[in-house]
């Protein structure tokens, strides 16, 4: 089965990652240019990040963002945990199409989350007179984070030896104690995963914080967006790089975390 | 003659209308080894799981120490469990999954003290020969010591009734057998009252006091070992309990009964007058002799070799008999037999008579399946295991 590729394989395979990744490491290289061309390579300097550093609009965008992300992400994944042990203690009949509920907002269009919540947001804030900002964007991120925290921790808990909750019980655990002592230890990799998801795709989001954050604040990505269609710089190539790196740090972060669990795992039932 | 602990009464079960527990009586003395012996789906792990506290009867009542316990949550009963798959806390090593149950004690509103739970659970590792395994990680140990450590994690909390749910299924032969002993032991060194509940009929027969036999969600008899073997109560019980010949018979009067039209002299009584009955005869009382000087005579369909003794199954008027014997002979041979009168046991019909006891369909075959291992008692969440799956 594990037969090397051949040529017409590897030559296939480069393409693909020619064309995925290619795009990325121009923006990169050129978040390096000392001029500001953005086709000519003309020496390498820092500048655009010291810019950026500089630039006092950013740096609100980058706090309303890593914020944002923070409390998202651990909101998300409280509701989610709890969420994804409620699910897992119901009868199949009830369990399987609230899943599948669960699943459907990820499938959604970002647009139409968006555009709903803002919809949303803005006649519950004329019924509570409150407007557009932090609050309803950490609101939105909240709620489009957790299906994912839910969806990292079901496989899970779907591992858990049911008997395990009754042996705690037995050995004199109410239940939520064999929640805490029992429940949570086994299922911690799959809060951590939801928990660095949740974070990642809260920084990463743009088009239902566009809709739900009001005139006031920006994100990251908000910012960007408003940086091309004021004038078009550099500085744009660095905060997409800076961006580009800490997603990438963090899925490979998630992926390290699953070999070693798999690793674990199949160490565990080798014996 | 010790005191009565736990009390069953009346106690019904069911899932989703399904009764899997009838009106159940039983009573657990202090100190014994009650063995709930009966096949996949008898009622015998429900009725485990209802004296734990993870199931509620839905009609009946518990009484532990004369005090009724039907509503006290499985952490506030002094029962201790050990799970059919030991259910150890994978995240936890071999001396915190013992110590786990000490840990959330409280004596007068205080924790125990850190030694005396480090005393506790060194003592344990001990009584189950696990020395020296304290930092060990639970997960890499073998079938045998996950079960130590399970034994030793209930009785640690010296709990006064252990439940063991089918707790040597999941090992081999040989350490079955000597867990069996392990077990015995340590019941008897600690005198805690077990209730064991298994399928396996030579394991209840070899560690039990007393040997409740169930199916169909009732009980069929209380007794024991030697009992259930000698005095089975009905065909059902005659047939699960080691190997018997089930025969239609007549009782004719206190002593004598009529089996094949041959009169045959036994020691049971206290029968109507010509009252069909079902007549258990043992393969191992049963008297090879010469085909004249039997008492009935028959042909040798098929010989098994079985160590000791051989498993011959012989053809008497197209009823095939299991007898076993140290002596061959061949099949197709013609042969008598002499069974004695406390070899021949009688037992009232019951509607488990003619289900039981011919072996025209002997082989080995159908042995394996009678022990496999499978055990798909009806559970409250037995959806949920099943799509887990």
């Amino acid at each position: 089965m594990n037969k090397k590729p051949g040529f017409f394989g590897r030559f296939y395979m480069s393409i693909i990652l020619f064309f995925l990744y290619a795009p990325i490491f121009v923006l990169i290289v050129f978040s390096f240019n000392s001029t500001r061309s953005r086709t000519v390579w003309t020496g390498f300097s820092l500048e655009w990040y010291r810019r950026l550093f500089s630039d006092g609009t950013i740096l609100d965008a980058f706090y309303t963002t890593l914020i944002v992300a923070v409390l998202a992400s651990v909101i998300a994944t409280f509701i989610g945990t709890v969420a994804a042990v409620g699910f897992f203690n119901m009868r199949s009949r009830w369990r399987t199409p609230l899943t599948q509920i669960n699943n459907i907002p990820m499938m959604n269009a970002d647009i139409v989350t968006g555009v709903s919540l803002s919809l949303l947001f803005v006649s519950l804030g004329t019924m509570l007179s409150f407007r557009l900002g932090f609050g309803t964007l950490l609101l939105a991120h909240v709620t489009f984070c957790i299906p994912y925290v839910v969806l990292a921790i079901m496989p899970k808990l779907r591992q858990i030896d049911r008997n395990l909750v009754d042996a705690a019980c037995d050995l004199g655990c109410t239940w939520m104690q064999a929640f805490r002592k029992v429940i949570i230890p086994e299922i911690r990799p799959g809060i951590i995963n939801g928990l660095i998801i949740a974070f990642t795709l809260s920084i990463d989001d743009f088009v239902i914080s566009y809709f739900t954050a009001g005139g006031n604040i920006m994100t990251l990505p908000m910012q960007i967006f408003a940086m091309t269609r004021r004038r078009v710089s550099p500085e744009i190539n660095a905060l997409s790089t800076i961006l580009f790196m800490s997603v990438l740090i963090l899925l490979i972060i998630i992926n390290v975390r699953d070999i070693k669990q798999e690793e674990k795992l199949r160490q565990r039932t080798s014996v | 003659m010790s005191k009565e602990l736990i009390r069953l009464s009346k106690c019904s079960m069911a899932f989703d209308g399904e009764y899997v527990l009838k009106d159940i009586d039983l009573y657990f003395k202090d100190k014994e080894f009650l063995t709930l012996l009966g096949p996949s789906g008898c009622g015998k792990t429900t009725t485990l799981r209802i004296i734990g506290g993870f199931l509620k009867p839905i009609s009946g009542d518990v009484y532990f120490d004369g005090v009724r316990i039907n509503d006290v949550p499985p952490h506030k009963r002094a029962v201790n469990t050990i799970f059919q798959k030991y259910a150890l806390f994978p995240h936890l090593n071999v001396f915190e999954n013992i110590a786990f149950g000490l840990k959330l004690q409280r004596q007068n509103g205080k924790k125990i003290s850190k030694t005396e739970i480090s005393e506790r659970v060194l003592e344990m590792l001990d009584i189950v020969s696990l020395k020296g395994f304290e930092k060990r990680d639970v997960t890499l140990l073998s079938g045998g010591q996950q079960q130590r450590v399970a034994i030793a994690r209930a009785l640690v909390n010296r709990p006064k009734v252990l439940l063991l749910d089918e707790p040597l299924g999941a090992l081999d032969m040989r350490l079955r057998k000597d867990m069996q002993n392990e077990l015995k032991r340590i019941q008897q060194a600690t005198g805690i009252t077990f209730i064991y509940v298994t399928h396996d009929q030579e394991e209840a027969l070899a560690m039990s006091d007393t040997i409740v036999v169930m199916e169909n969600g009732e009980i069929q008899q209380i007794g024991t070992p030697e009992d259930i073997y000698n005095e089975p109560k009905n065909a059902f019980v005659a047939d699960f309990i080691g190997e018997s010949n089930i025969l239609d018979g007549i009782m004719h009067q206190d002593g004598v009964v009529e089996i094949f039209g041959r009169k045959f002299s036994c020691l049971d009584g206290g029968f109507a007058k010509l009252e069909p009955v079902d007549v258990v005869i043992r393969p191992e009382d049963i008297d090879i002799v010469d085909s004249s000087a039997g008492m009935l005579r028959g042909t040798v369909t098929s010989i098994t070799f079985r160590g000791v003794l051989y498993d011959i199954i012989v053809d008497f008027h197209g009823f095939k008999w299991l007898i076993q014997t140290t002596e061959l002979y061949p099949v197709g041979a013609d042969i008598g037999i002499n069974i004695d009168p406390d070899g021949i046991h009688i037992m009232k019909k019951s509607s488990f008579s003619g289900m039981f006891g011919d072996y025209s369909s002997f082989s080995d075959e159908y042995e394996n399946i009678s022990d496999a291992e499978f055990e798909f008692e009806p559970m409250e969440d037995v959806e949920r295991t099943e799509d887990r799956g």
